[in-house]
């Protein structure tokens, strides 16, 4: 009994793993079967289209949801988080959409809004601000930004400074695991590579990214793993390597509805060219 | 011609000086003070002295002992408009502040006057008093998740009705006077309500309450903690929760911070004048209010100063003095009062565009 224990398994033990996760609000099925593994330094992306399940599976890893069914493993041993705050406690640290940042404030403020450093005693303990100005840049440059002044206003900086801001704030503060809820969703293209550099950034620091998106050509080139997800069930786990591009936009769309939506497209084209024709 | 163009380019910075930054150089020093929000209340200040300096006819609005006098008014507005602008940058209102200040001075009254209670234990409940209205203006803000414009509203007219009522039940009048007699004031008056220098050069000891008041909530909303969930709870109480702000705490920290000092304000002018009308402080909020609007607070949180509201409160303290000093009809002061909150949450509008515009 002892023994085997104390004999780890050959493989590592993955920094978060679900089990068969089902989650049901009332008679709607959310979620069935979902089973995903996350481990440090590799970026796991979960696609699917809208009302796949994407939403409901993050809020269960982030602690927003509690899960149904299932298992869900950090480090090996089951957890059930009840508060998103305690889901960051365990090192899980999550960006929504709305980046939980205050426009009006400095850069420094909202880096540090929350988990203020301070120094000094007693009624003279204060806000370190030179460490917040001074940690802002370093942090900020090692996601490759240069933050010309700290004191800007957040509501200045661009949607995927904003977004890398909030990424940097969470790999800061200790996060091991790394979800992104569309981080690209609403940023043009050339910010969106952005972006996706700094999801490469944090990986090379060895966290572990949830990488959520609609967009296969985002998630693509930066993920290691993707976890295909269709109308709340599992459509497939595939390694880097084992799938590409065009399969992961028609396992997305569920196959053959694509399939079907490409030849009427066809259809509709050839008539217009003909009608142009003429 | 192209080609060595961009391997300038390419080429590394030269190394910043020892010591400094290179890139803090590129924001101008203009964008540095638009960006300040107390800018658009100091050249206010300037632009109300330089004109009652040029309309005054008693000689003395520049003077010394005209400062004493439109320092005593803008302190008298002054003391509770720093806390309201922090309540107001945490994103609240807070209705009741001026018959807050009433309250104050009745309870004070009817403890020492009615009841025989000696001033400094009757200062002590008066204190406890304020901060357990303030508790329960944030608890029901926060509970409820009501305006606090709604909430604090109801504040204001049950403490108005309040006043007048337990005053005449009391006192069989509407006002309590008499409050030199009580024990302990010779000593509570040195504090509240002396004054330094000799009539006409008198400063009311009030003004120097206030000046230290501004100097502890700048340092508390520039330099700590607080400081930063006060700006927190104003800018996005969301996102500012998501991230582990209290916001609940901070919140009723804030109203509780507003009701003291409106409850300290009152106490100096029930001192001073040792008595108190039951029907005082009604109106006095929008002074409050337009002290710190004047001094760069937005109506929607997040963002002001407390160097601003008293700014502010310096304008309106120079205009009420300035326009008696100048032989107007003093009717005319609010009229005064109401373009001068409409020109500056003009120019604070523009001149917080230019700030976030200016950068790219």
């Amino acid at each position: 009994m002892t023994a085997s224990t104390a004999t780890p398994a050959p493989e590592v033990t993955p920094l978060l793993e679900v089990r068969s996760v089902s989650k049901f609000f009332g008679s709607v099925i959310a979620l069935k079967d979902i089973s995903a593994v996350v481990d440090g330094g590799q970026v796991t992306c979960v696609l699917g289209d809208n009302g796949a399940g994407k939403s409901t599976f993050i809020k269960i890893l982030s602690g927003v949801h509690q899960h149904d069914e299932g298992e869900f493993l950090i480090e090996g041993s089951p957890v059930r988080f009840s508060s998103p705050r305690e889901a960051k406690l365990s090192g899980i640290a999550t960006v929504f959409q709305d980046l939980a940042t205050v426009p009006l404030m400095s850069i420094w403020r909202n880096f540090f809004m929350g988990s203020e450093p301070t120094k000094g005693w007693g009624p003279f303990r204060r806000f370190d601000i030179d460490f917040a100005k001074q940690t802002v840049r370093e942090e900020m440059a090692k996601m490759g930004i240069d933050v010309r002044d700290p004191d800007q206003p957040v509501g200045t900086l661009s949607g995927g400074e904003r977004q890398s801001m909030a990424i940097a704030r969470a790999v800061y503060f200790g996060a091991k695991v790394l979800i992104l809820d569309e981080p690209t969703s609403a940023l043009g293209v050339k910010q969106s590579g952005v972006v996706l550099k700094y999801i490469v950034q944090a990986r090379e620091r060895g966290v572990g990214v949830i990488f959520i998106t609609h967009n296969p050509h985002h998630a693509f080139p930066v993920g290691d793993r993707y976890v295909l997800l269709n109308r709340g069930r599992m459509f497939g786990t595939y390694e880097k390597g084992e799938i590409d591009r065009d399969e992961i936009i028609q396992a997305m769309a569920g196959g053959a509805e694509l399939a079907q939506l490409t030849h009427e497209l066809e259809r509709v084209m050839a008539e217009t060219e003909t009608a142009s024709d003429r | 011609m192209a080609e060595p163009l961009t391997e300038a380019r390419a080429e590394p910075a030269p190394d910043p000086p020892a010591g400094q930054d290179e890139r803090l150089g590129r924001v101008s020093p203009l964008t540095r003070l638009l960006r300040r929000p107390e800018l658009g209340a100091l050249l206010g200040a300037i632009a109300v002295f330089v004109i009652f300096t040029i309309a005054d006819q008693s000689g003395q609005f520049a003077d010394v002992a005209g400062a004493a006098r439109w320092l005593d008014v803008a302190s008298t507005i002054g003391i509770p408009s720093v806390a309201v602008a922090l309540l107001m940058i945490g994103g609240e209102f807070d209705l009741s502040a001026g018959v807050m200040t009433a309250s104050a001075g009745i309870l004070l009254g009817l403890l020492t006057v009615e009841w025989g209670w000696n001033m400094w234990p009757a200062l002590a409940v008066v204190i406890v008093f304020a901060a357990a209205i303030g508790f329960m203006n944030g608890y029901l803000v926060v509970r409820t998740k009501l305006p606090s414009f709604i909430v604090t509203l109801a504040t204001f007219f049950v403490l108005r009705g309040t006043n007048v009522g337990f005053t005449k039940q009391i006192t069989g009048q509407v006002r309590v006077a008499d409050i030199d007699e009580a024990g302990g004031y010779e000593s509570v008056r040195k504090i509240f309500g002396s004054e330094i220098g000799t009539a006409p050069e008198n400063f009311n000891i009030r003004i120097f309450w206030w000046i230290a008041l501004v100097i502890v909530a700048t340092w508390v909303l520039t330099r700590t903690r607080v400081g930063n969930w006060i700006f927190g709870v104003g800018g996005d109480q969301i996102a500012a929760r998501n991230v582990g702000v209290p916001v609940t705490r901070t919140k009723i920290g804030l109203f509780m911070a507003t009701s003291i000092a409106c409850a300290l304000a009152g106490v100096m002018t029930a001192v001073q004048l040792t008595s108190v009308q039951a029907d005082q402080g009604v109106g006095e909020e929008f002074n409050f209010i337009v002290a710190a609007v004047v001094g760069g607070c937005l109506l929607t949180g997040g963002y002001g100063s407390a160097i601003g509201a008293a700014l502010g409160a310096l304008i309106i303290g120079m205009a009420f003095i300035g326009i008696a000093f100048a032989g107007w009809n003093t009717d005319w002061r609010y009229l005064f009062l109401g373009v001068i909150l409409f020109l500056a949450v003009l120019v604070n509008t523009f001149v917080r565009r230019q700030a976030e515009g200016a950068r790219r």
